[in-house]
């Protein structure tokens, strides 16, 4: 019984979830660039986005959890998945060049161990009172320090729409 | 236990990498849109490691105004990519060379 | 001195008209000349120019007499009339707008407006049926302005705008008829080689400005007395000033080896010959040396130079004219050998007895090239001496004239340059330089003999001429045969005039202007030119086959003389060879084509070349581009995070 316990607690605790969404989060993100058919690197792209998803909700970011799956998730995903269907798109030709893709992996390598250099340091202990919220998210968001951002944003996607049927229009 | 920073770091590092070589090696102008978007959640998933490491709420709205900003990308890019298909017919990033010397 | 003292007193202000009534005239001929001109008889435009120089000459009598009140500063008589602003006022360099009138610029100026007015009373008659006159009469009234600025200027720099103007003038006088292409060139030639010469004047004024500090005239010559008492450390830099000097002098005034231009000059008008080529212009080179004597006096070295360049080229120049066969060629050496004279006499320190030849020089030599000038127009044009002769009793007027001028030019006493030229040698032997005595003594001689010559040839004998010609011997019109007389009259009477005490005080020479003479010199020198004189007379009129014996004997010689010492080939060598080869086989092949213009299409190539090797870059590919953002990235990062600090 104690033995359960101890494993229950081990598997809900949150390091423990953390690696397994992580693990998972990676696990498809190599699906999304090793799989020749796009739709299924399309379908890659939606779980690496929920597990990312439960990786801000263990990271007590509730608010931009749940904004990931609708709008990653449920927006993006679901354009993305629609022109592809549009646009019958097949499986794809054979990669490229080895040249090219041996340049890619090597630098792609190096740039990863730049950034995580430059990303490791002393870590900062999370702070006591942290109130992620979603009243409070909304407390700063509307505060005089972000919110003509956020309608500049509607204007973005404004133009945003209106370029996209200007673009995707077919020519009378 | 709480998730030391460094650990959501190093996740996102590579999931960065990993967009980054996707770019290069995929032909299909959607599927290196699909890394780019990739590139641009690990860039999210830093931002909110370090607003708990913090412990102030700005990081968690810049990843708000990211994500409206790669929504819009998302839409107009696409938009582009159906007319380039229109135009050639094909999805094959070498095939818009037009541009050479 | 201010504009308001010009206007009170008169002795100021009559220099700047005098020197400005030319240029109006200038100015008026060439807005109004043609139609003053209105018929071809008329000759409007030259009255108008000969009115303005008599003006300007009666005008620089009254200066001249006015000179004589003015009180003197250490025995030195002078004004300094100023017009108020300065031409040029920069730093330390200030040129000013004012002349010097002192007793050597009066008596230029009586000379220039003097016999340039009886030049332009001559040539009313001589250009009467030109169809250009009235360019010929401005160019006239310009050269005269320049030549008064030349020597009235009170500082280098205005002197030597009348010492460029005089060359202008000089080159569009002798190229007037310039249809004819023997006449342009020596235009061309007589401005190129004064050119040479103004490199050392230019050269000089620089150096002597960064010596002395001063262009002024007065005060050059100020400083240079002063500096003859005292230890010259910087004798070297005055010594290259006065070498300088000398070289302008000798481009102007044609003294070997920049003499070539003279003989080639007379293909201008015999005016022109005769007022610039004889009494004026050359002379400028004399009395810019005389005008800086103190300067010249402090290095030994320049005059040594000076006397010796002198005495060669009269002795070269005198060789020469003993072959000459046209009228005017044998007067234009003659003027060169009789500059020679006048240099060697600076040379020596008898600089005010140079200024006296060069004021007795313009008489005679005037009237012999106005006489010749005379001469030309009986015969309508012909110059050649050798199909002249026995025009004694035809034209009597201009024969008894140059009689005047040959005698005087010849030495015979009374006579102009008996007194001139006795100075010279006198000075040479007493101030015991016998080598340049015994040079000029000979070159007397044969000054003597090739002027009789000339006069032999010309006027006695039997017309060597065609029928027509001798049809058309005609005496000159009055307008021409006026200045022959008076110019004649003249050289009986300013010979005597005591041009050298006069002039001492300006030249600030050393008190010692008498000169004992030996008993036998004044017989010695008439002898000589007895002997010149006599030796022609047997040659040319007496024994008439002696004169083609003797020149087939001295074939060798004659050759020699006959090419001039071959000064021209040399030149042309030079000119042709040197420097038109040279600069079309190595500057303009090698420098220019090979070199300049290959680094300049080399740029252009390189540009292309590198273009050519970068756009490989350009594949038009988005994911190369990708890549290369990337590295560059990587570089960066790696650069930023792992370079060693």
């Amino acid at each position: 019984m104690a033995a359960l316990e101890q494993l229950l607690r081990l598997v809900l605790s949150e390091a423990f979830l953390f690696y397994v969404f992580s693990g998972l989060a990676v696990a498809s993100a190599l699906g999304v660039v090793l799989q020749s058919n796009p739709v299924h690197s399309a379908f890659s792209l939606i779980v690496t986005f929920c597990s990312l998803s439960a990786i801000y909700g263990l990271l007590g970011a509730p608010f931009i959890a749940v904004l990931q799956i609708i709008v990653y998730a449920g927006a993006i995903m679901v354009l993305f998945l629609f022109v592809l269907m549009l646009l019958n798109v097949k499986r794809e030709a054979p990669r490229a060049g080895r040249a090219l893709a041996a340049a890619a992996l090597l630098l792609g390598l190096l740039f990863a161990v730049q950034v995580g250099t430059t990303l490791s340091g002393p870590g900062l202990t999370p702070a006591a009172g942290y109130d992620a919220s979603t009243q409070a998210f909304a407390r700063q968001l509307f505060s005089p320090r972000f919110v003509y951002v956020f309608e500049a944003t509607s204007i973005l996607i404004l133009a945003a729409l209106v370029g996209a049927v200007v673009v995707a229009k077919k020519e009378p | 236990m709480t998730i030391p920073l460094e650990h959501a770091l190093l996740l996102s590092t590579a999931l960065f990498a990993i967009g980054v070589v996707g770019v290069f090696l995929r032909r299909n102008v959607i599927t290196v849109f699909m890394c780019i978007e990739l590139m641009l959640n690990a860039v999210n998933l830093a931002f909110v490691g370090f607003s708990r490491a913090t412990g102030n709420l700005d990081g968690q709205i810049l990843v708000f105004f990211v994500m409206t900003v790669a929504a819009a990308e998302a839409a107009v890019g696409l938009a582009i990519v159906i007319a380039l298909r229109r135009q050639k017919d094909t999805l094959d990033l070498d095939a818009f060379s037009s541009l050479r010397w | 001195m201010s504009f308001e003292n010009l206007v009170q007193n008169p002795v100021l202000v009559l220099p700047w008209i005098v020197l400005l009534l030319p240029l109006l005239g200038f100015v008026v001929l060439c807005l109004f000349g043609d139609g003053i001109k209105r018929d071809k008889e008329e000759n409007g435009a030259g009255i108008l120019a000969t009115a303005l120089v008599l003006v300007s000459f009666a005008l620089s009598v009254v200066v001249f007499r006015g000179l004589q009140a003015v009180q003197p500063l250490d025995g030195l008589r002078f004004v300094q009339p100023y017009l108020g602003f300065e031409w040029i006022d920069v730093a330390s360099f200030r040129i000013s707008m004012s002349l010097l009138v002192d007793p050597l610029s009066a008596l230029m100026t009586l000379v220039v407006t003097g016999v340039g007015g009886l030049i332009h009373v001559y040539s009313l008659g001589y250009m009467a049926h030109d169809e250009e006159r009235v360019r010929y009469f401005s160019y006239l009234n310009l050269f005269t302005f320049f030549m008064l600025l030349l020597v009235l200027g009170g500082n280098l720099a205005l002197m030597f705008v009348g010492w460029e103007g005089v060359g202008l003038c000089s080159y569009l006088l002798i190229g007037f008829w310039f249809k004819k292409k023997s006449a342009s060139d020596a235009g061309n030639k007589a401005f190129i080689v004064n050119r040479i010469g103004d490199v050392g004047l230019i050269l000089a004024m620089a150096l002597a400005f960064q010596t002395f500090g001063t262009l002024d005239s007065f005060e050059l010559v100020e400083n240079a007395k002063n500096l003859a008492y005292e230890p010259i450390a910087q004798a070297g830099v005055v010594t290259a000033i006065c070498l300088l000097l000398f070289l302008g002098a000798c481009g102007k005034s044609a003294q070997v080896p920049l003499h070539v231009w003279l003989p080639d000059a007379m293909e201008g008008p015999t005016p022109v010959s005769a007022l610039i080529h004889a009494a004026t212009m050359v002379t400028a080179g004399v009395y810019l040396v005389a005008r800086l004597a103190p300067l010249f006096r402090l290095s030994e070295g320049a005059m040594l130079a000076v006397a010796w360049v002198g005495g060669i080229t009269a002795l070269v120049a005198a060789s020469i004219a003993l072959v000459q066969t046209d009228i005017k060629r044998v007067l234009a050496y003659s003027t060169v050998s009789q500059l020679g004279y006048m240099f060697l006499a600076c040379g020596i320190g008898a600089f005010g007895i140079g200024v006296f030849h060069v004021f007795t020089h313009a008489f005679f030599k005037a009237l012999l090239f106005l006489g010749s000038g005379s001469v030309i127009h009986a015969l309508s044009g012909q110059q050649d001496m050798r199909v002249m002769g026995g025009l004694r009793t035809r034209i009597p007027v201009t024969f008894w004239t140059f009689v005047v001028g040959t005698a005087a030019i010849a030495g015979i006493p009374w006579l102009a340059g008996y007194f001139s030229k006795d100075e010279i040698l006198l000075n040479a032997l007493v101030r015991e330089r016998l080598p340049l005595f015994w040079l000029g003594l000979f070159t007397a001689l044969l000054t003597a003999f090739y002027m009789s010559r000339l006069l032999f040839m010309t006027f006695f004998g039997s017309f060597r001429g065609d029928q027509e010609a001798e049809a058309h011997l005609h005496e000159s019109p009055w307008s021409m045969l006026a200045p022959l007389v008076i110019l004649a009259a003249a050289c009986f009477y300013v010979g005597q005039l005591p041009v050298n005490a006069f002039l001492a005080p300006a030249l600030r020479s050393p008190d010692e202007l008498e000169l004992a003479s030996p008993w036998w010199f004044h017989q010695v020198v008439i002898g000589v030119a007895v002997a010149g004189i006599l030796g022609a007379f047997l040659i040319y009129v007496v024994y008439s086959g002696l004169s083609s014996r003797i020149y087939s004997a001295l074939r060798p010689l004659n050759r020699v003389l006959e090419s001039k010492y071959g000064f021209d080939l040399v030149y042309d060598g030079f000119a042709s060879g040197v420097v038109v080869e040279g600069s079309r086989r190595v500057l303009w092949q090698r420098v220019d084509i090979a070199a300049i213009d290959a680094a300049v299409d080399g740029v252009g190539r390189l540009v292309d070349g590198v273009a050519r090797a970068t756009r490989v870059l350009q594949t038009g590919l988005v994911r190369a581009y990708a890549l290369v953002i990337l590295g560059g990235t990587v570089a960066l990062l790696g650069y930023l995070l792992w370079s060693p600090r």
